[in-house]
């Protein structure tokens, strides 16, 4: 008899599994050393801001659980919102192997990962995430949008990012475009599904692109620490894929039927810890608990 | 194209595993249309690693027997044992057989 019905899963035999098996390690054979003549700290800075950028918006996207339209599509949100945890995973350990002192100290003893550390134990502040993944959910309009403009973007970053001369950087973005390409492809669908719907559809769908579009700039505005890994081999220059980024926008706009919102002044320095309210809330439900427990096991 | 929920079409799923040969029906979902359908599959049945190709098809497009069909259309199999080619030895020296 086994103590518990869940043995059986761990165990190597995998012939039990009616259909998946073979799961991968993004990272199996990759070299894990930081590249000669990068700096380190400026490394990890730039591993926050990619891991925000994914951590936050997976937040937002699980907040959707149980609360979209369609079954179907309440399982679709989760899926992308674990896909960019997983990203944002990776991505948060390596800016700690990169430069220890960047995650917050806990109490002797804890046994929270250093990625764990940074979710749930850094002030809004620290994170730097773009002021479009944290704005405040909408209706089922806004999460579509807000997915085409942060995955387009992302798309074409990470598929630069490929050959980062950081393996890991590399491993990660060469995982993240297929998991991007995907998020691209689904929201897409439902911009045009939308944009071509019901007059109602229609309508809603032009208050959140009028709403969201603005705050797109900051995904392909350069810091000066993309711009200085960028320069080292390791980053890439999000200005450098502004170009491609509108033009897949432009289309989906005009198969679409939907004129490109106007411009209208958003506000920016995400990079640099400038957050709003609508962080603070975010973190407070996603840090709450483990912050009670520093030193919990889960 | 996608209005009250009763007025998207049900479609019956159907998934070839990494070890199987052929598609497997696994459930049905609810969707728009076609496309958007295809999508629903992979994001509702291929979760856990799953799948290497869908099939999805819309269940009005089926065409299946009844259950009260049953005795006329599979009763009659039941008593030919001949028909299964067990009245034969096979010899030990051939395999796969």
């Amino acid at each position: 008899m086994n103590d518990s019905v869940y043995d059986g899963l761990l165990e190597t035999d995998s012939s039990q599994w009616a259909f998946g098996t073979s799961f991968e390690d993004p990272l199996a054979g990759v070299d894990t050393t930081v590249p000669a003549g990068v700096d380190r700290t400026a490394l990890a800075t730039y591993c926050l801001m990619l891991g925000d950028d994914a951590l936050i918006t997976s937040q937002r996207l699980a907040e959707w659980c149980s609360r979209a339209p369609e079954l179907e599509e309440d399982i679709a949100l989760a899926n992308l919102a674990l896909d960019l945890l997983g990203q944002a995973r990776l991505l948060l350990a390596r800016a700690a192997a990169a430069d220890p002192a960047c995650v917050p100290v806990l109490p002797a003893g804890s046994p929270v990962p250093p990625e764990d550390a940074l979710a749930f134990f850094r002030d809004a502040a620290a994170f730097r995430n773009v002021r479009l993944a944290e704005v405040s959910n909408g209706d089922f309009a806004h999460v579509v949008v807000r997915t085409l403009l942060f995955s387009a973007a992302r798309l074409a970053l990470l598929d630069r990012l490929r050959s980062s001369r950081d393996r890991v950087l590399a491993a990660v973005a060469a995982k993240g475009v297929k998991e991007l390409t995907y998020h691209r492809d689904w929201a897409g669908r439902w911009f045009l599904t939308l944009a071509r719907g019901t007059e109602e559809s229609h309508r809603r769908l032009l208050v959140a692109a009028d709403a969201l579009w603005p705050l797109r700039a900051e995904l392909t505005t350069t810091h000066p620490v993309e711009r200085a890994l960028a320069a080292a081999g390791v980053g890439a220059d999000p200005a450098t894929v502004a170009g491609e980024v509108d033009v897949v926008l432009d289309q989906v706009l005009a198969v679409s039927g939907v004129q490109r919102p106007r411009p209208a002044p958003a506000p920016g320095g995400g990079r640099d810890g400038v957050h709003s309210e609508e962080l603070t809330g975010l973190l407070a439900q996603l840090q709450g608990v483990a912050r009670a427990h520093p030193t919990g096991r889960w | 194209m996608t209005g009250d929920r009763r007025d998207w079409p049900l479609y019956e799923v159907f998934v070839r595993g990494k070890r199987g040969l052929n598609h497997v029906h696994v459930g049905s979902l609810h969707a728009p249309d076609d496309a958007l359908a295809l999508r629903h599959a992979r994001d509702v049945y291929t979760r856990r690693n799953e799948g290497v190709s869908i099939w999805v098809v819309r269940a009005d497009a089926i065409t299946a027997s009844s259950p009260d069909e049953k005795d006329p259309l599979f009763a009659p199999s039941g008593d030919k044992v001949y028909r299964h080619p067990t009245f034969y030895d096979i010899p030990a020296h051939v395999p796969h057989i």
